[in-house]
């Protein structure tokens, strides 16, 4: 399921301050616990980006919340907040190599920023409250803290400086971004705004791919039992269209809604088996015809559906859209589907009728 | 939901004190400073994140802000419930 996903995930949740961690008023610590971290990340830790990416262990990736000294900040360093994911942590150290500062790590319980702040974990609750209880105020002299842009979702700027007297200013997206931001003192247009680059899009596909594979295998194997090999070809073609086909091409399909995307795609793919069967099938026409079409009807709905469960993780579809497209094109989906399975299983009937 | 709108995004601009903190969290570009107001020059391109009703201290913005997922939606739809994204682990 998506649904558990924590890195890209598609939490753009309700902004309900929800396991916010302690909400504790009380006195600010007075000795303050600093952890230590470095800005280099290793191999090793690497090699788990790797692993998160692909969704292992997904609930694994987490790093102690608290304070933690980069290097050897003073009273005047920057202080960075950030979630605590380890590849939100790691993102953030390894981009401000050579910066001495304090990273303010909230618990997320291990969720990426983006999507712990639509559900609220990375809010103004816990920044509040992890503010106070590192004993932040001691720490530094500005009391400033840089929370990443994605953040805003969860956090109220205007909340967190009225509970802690900590101003909230929010810095770039993406954290590489980071030193210019430092070194101007402002975050340029550009900084401020989501992309989504082929880069962005590909490390999105082994989660999907993850949580697809098992159940389109399933779908290709019984493809494969029930009609033979070119259904099966079919089957994994019209998958790996709405797998890879359509994040790849996102930009250049030439229709808006995800579902159509897929359509197109699935559509091609429903095309080309539907030809692969009339030319391989010796049967009469009228049997072929149905076979060919059921294939047309059957696949394109697999691409379509994939495409659509991409909405969660683009940083374009809103809520409002995808509830749109879910009430347009599932109904579609399952009619195509259906009509497709009957077509199917009709001409496989006349054909054992007849001979 | 009204069929002829995009998205859910509400803006008052009677209520608004040019802060401008809006134009610094929409990772959208949907709001545009012009002269001496606000405008929401690109409100299509509004992805329902929150951000800016949360952070407007004026209370001029409003949106609903939600689990932006398919298979979480499909469910909700099917469930009846509403839809939660699972990032319940070991949370709430």
């Amino acid at each position: 399921m998506k649904s558990k996903d924590s890195n890209e995930c598609c939490c753009s949740g309700e902004s309900v301050p929800c396991c916010s961690g302690k909400t504790n008023d009380t006195a600010i610590n007075p000795t303050p616990e600093i952890k230590e971290t470095v800005s280099k990340v290793t191999i090793h830790e690497w090699l788990n980006h790797v692993l998160a990416r692909l969704g292992v262990n997904r609930s694994g990736w987490r790093v102690e919340p608290g304070l933690y000294r980069l290097g050897n900040p003073g009273p005047d360093s920057p202080v960075f907040v950030t979630a605590n994911y380890q590849l939100s942590f790691d993102a953030l150290r390894n981009a401000v190599k050579g910066i001495e500062g304090y990273i303010l790590v909230l618990d997320t319980k291990g969720v990426n920023v983006w999507c712990a702040a639509g559900k609220g974990t990375f809010g103004t609750g816990e920044l509040v409250s992890r503010i106070k209880d590192t004993g932040l105020s001691n720490v530094v002299n500005r009391h400033r803290v840089i929370v990443p842009q994605l953040g805003a979702t969860g956090v109220a700027a205007h909340e967190v400086t009225e509970q802690t007297g900590f101003k909230v200013d929010y810095g770039p997206i993406r954290a590489s971004d980071i030193p210019e931001f430092l070194r101007t003192g402002k975050a340029t247009t550009g900084m401020r705004r989501v992309r989504f680059n082929l880069l962005d899009r590909l490390v999105l596909i082994p989660v999907e791919l993850n949580q697809t594979f098992t159940r389109m295998l399933g779908i290709a194997a019984a493809a494969f039992f029930l009609d033979g090999k070119i259904a099966a070809s079919g089957v994994a073609g019209a998958a790996s269209a709405g797998l890879f086909g359509v994040p790849i091409l996102l930009p250049w399909l030439p229709v808006k809604d995800y579902s159509n995307k897929g359509f197109l795609l699935g559509g091609a793919v429903g095309v080309a088996t539907a030809a692969a069967a009339l030319k391989d099938d010796n049967g009469r026409l009228a049997h072929k015809t149905l076979r060919a079409l059921s294939y047309m009807l059957l696949l394109p709905p697999i691409s379509a559906y994939i495409s659509l469960n991409y909405t969660g993780v683009t940083p374009y579809a809103s809520p409002s859209q995808v509830k749109r497209e879910i009430y347009k094109y599932i109904p579609v989906m399952a009619g195509m589907a259906g009509a497709g399975i009957i077509m199917n299983t009709a001409q496989r009937i006349l054909r054992l009728l007849k001979g | 939901m009204d069929k002829t709108r995009a998205n859910t995004l509400e803006y008052n601009p009677d209520l608004c004190n040019l802060c401008g903190i809006c134009l610094v969290v929409c990772p959208q570009g949907v709001f545009e400073r012009v002269d001496s107001e606000i405008r929401l020059s690109n409100p299509d391109a509004c992805m329902e994140c929150g951000a800016c009703a949360l952070n407007c201290p004026r209370g001029a913005l409003s949106v609903d802000s939600g689990v932006g997922c398919a298979s979480a939606m499909i469910k909700a739809a099917l469930t009846g419930g509403e839809p939660t994204c699972g990032c319940d682990e070991g949370c709430c």
